[in-house]
């Protein structure tokens, strides 16, 4: 699309839409240097390790990092079973005859809602069943549920997207040498589809990550390290929005602690760049 | 229809998880729904709307200002984003070096994974207090505009982007072919031709601006007074939930749950709007 001389005008406004390109580079600059150039002061290994003192403002975020792995381990063991099992009916049986295709449109409209439903009302809705009606209270595991309820859409959509990916002669194949649909998913298209569903998982796993509104009241406040599932844990969003909004003198850990959020972020988009490109590579 | 035995098990287990999964939305409806029944369908209901202020202790529950900041804040921040959003896509995919519009796509793609909390906490202790120096608390509508709008930038630009390059490029040589300039080509081919997408990209960043919570919680003051400036501190309604959840008893909870419900039927009244377009564009496609 290059290909194209510009003329006089097409200067002009080359220039005039540089600018907003460029206001936006500088306050995505301005706010990533502030908070590294800020939080870079207070990590430290003993930050990593300690526990949190004095309300959070010293010590270290230990507890709320094993908090946070918990939580995002029970939300994929809740949500890949269902998310995975969803996408694999979506992408091979629901094309198979009238009324799966007529249930197909239903359960995709019905995801497609869940991905809209802000974050907030999912953790009003984990509150009322998993705290209050199933009785876990504030806990790790009614945080994790919460979570996997929240990243089903979007772990679904790529899940299936990967599934499909597959080249269709693969599946006929296996039909005419009378594989059962069971082994040929089994055996074929899932080894074949592992890397576009890893990449899936990954970027489930950033989502759940960047997640706080919905673990205000599920998973709640506390910040001792966690004994079991059934106790209440801080993850790293909580954390960094109680010591920036309940806690005077808390900014530097706050800080200190979005930077490890953010480098945690980082890690995982890496890996994720990293699996699409093995797997572009094995396409070819 | 399975000729093999696993087979048959195989599939009632997949329809299981699939009605799991489609079932939480509507689990989530329900549970809302029954929780703020006895607010909602009892004398108190009209209350949302009649009562002089929000103010739960003594039993006042006007939403309206709470409404109307979710309201500002999300239209403020998308009309914001909007004109930059397409300035930069156009500008990448149009005017730029292909490098750049490579690298600033994939610099977007990172910054689209930044929770909205940081977008907060930054919002908090550098925007705030220079808003505030320049007029007003600081805490007010504009900071929350600022920061929500800076939040679905990324993403509205990468949506951005996928709708021009969605435009066939035999539509953008020939009009080159033609003689056309850089400019018309934009205003007249690819503009028209992608704006379902563009539509599309609006839509569903508003969905996620009037849904959102951290960021505008820690930068909009919060006060449930009706908003009347842009230096105002205004509440929105996920924030009066994030707020006031923890201690909210009966009534008071019930009312909050009722403000969730509210909330919901934004949402869906945005995405429904989304497939109704979705569903005009491919009616008249089907037609050409």
């Amino acid at each position: 699309m290059m290909s194209k001389a510009m003329s006089q005008g097409d200067r002009i406004i080359q220039m005039g839409l540089c600018c907003p390109a460029l206001i936006i580079c500088g306050v995505f600059v301005w706010l990533l240097f502030d908070v590294v150039s800020q939080g870079i002061s207070g990590l430290s290994w003993q930050f990593l390790t300690q526990l949190p003192a004095d309300a959070g403002r010293a010590g270290g975020i230990v507890s709320i990092i094993v908090s946070t792995f918990i939580v995002l381990i029970i939300a994929l063991l809740v949500a890949l079973p269902i998310g995975l099992g969803t996408a694999i009916w979506l992408a091979e049986f629901a094309d198979e005859d009238q009324t799966g295709m007529a249930v197909a449109v239903w359960v995709r409209r019905s995801l497609q809602l869940l991905a809209g439903v802000p974050s907030i009302v999912v953790g009003l809705f984990g509150y009322a069943v998993f705290c209050q009606l199933l009785g876990l209270g504030y806990s790790l595991l009614a945080g994790g549920l919460t979570l996997g309820c929240m990243i089903l859409p979007l772990l679904i959509g790529s899940l299936e997207a990967g599934l499909r990916a597959v080249p269709c002669t693969y599946r006929i194949n296996a039909v005419a040498l009378g594989l059962s649909k069971f082994s040929v998913i089994r055996r074929i298209l899932l080894p074949q589809a592992a890397p576009a569903l890893l990449a899936g998982l990954i970027l489930s796993i950033g989502r759940a990550l960047a997640e706080t509104a919905a673990l205000l009241f599920t998973s709640g406040y506390v910040t001792r390290m966690p004994e079991s599932v059934y106790d209440s844990g801080r993850v790293l969003s909580v954390h960094v929005f109680d010591l920036a909004m309940n806690v005077p003198g808390g900014d530097k850990n706050a800080y200190a602690t979005a930077l490890v959020l953010l480098l945690g972020l980082l890690l995982i988009n890496s890996v994720l760049k990293k699996v699409v490109n093995i797997w572009a590579a094995r396409e070819n | 229809m399975y000729r093999h035995k696993v087979d048959i098990k195989f599939v009632g287990l997949l329809r299981l998880l699939v009605m799991l999964a489609a079932c939480i939305v509507l689990l989530i409806f329900g549970f809302l729904l029954t929780e703020a029944w006895p607010f909602l369908f009892s004398e108190h209901g009209g209350q949302l709307f009649t009562d002089a202020v929000w103010h739960p202790t003594t039993g006042q529950y006007n939403l309206v200002p709470v409404i109307l900041g979710t309201l500002y804040t999300t239209i403020g921040a998308v009309s914001v984003a909007v004109p930059f959003a397409l300035a930069t896509a156009i500008f990448c995919q149009f005017y730029a070096p292909r490098w750049f519009g490579r690298l600033y796509t994939s610099v977007m793609e990172v910054l689209a994974g930044i929770p909205s909390v940081v977008y907060g906490f930054w919002g908090l202790v550098v925007l705030v207090p220079l808003v505030a120096s320049w007029q007003g608390s600081g805490a007010s509508l504009l900071t929350g505009i600022l920061v929500l709008s800076l939040m679905i930038l990324p993403t509205g630009t990468l949506l951005a982007i996928a709708a021009l390059k969605q435009v066939p490029s035999e539509w953008i040589q020939g009009s080159y072919a033609l003689g056309l300039s850089r400019w018309a080509t934009i205003k007249n081919i690819a503009l028209p031709a992608s704006g379902h997408g563009m539509l599309n990209a609006l839509l569903l960043q508003s969905t996620r601006a009037i849904g959102e919570t951290m960021a505008v919680l820690m930068v909009c003051g919060n006060s449930t007074l009706f908003p009347f400036g842009l230096f105002e501190p205004v509440r929105t309604l996920s924030a009066n939930i994030a707020l006031e959840m923890a201690y909210a008893m009966e009534m008071h909870r019930a009312a909050l749950y009722s403000s969730a419900l509210v909330l919901m039927v934004m949402v869906f009244i945005l995405l429904f709007l989304n497939q109704f377009q979705n569903r005009l564009e491919s009616t008249a496609n089907g037609k050409s």
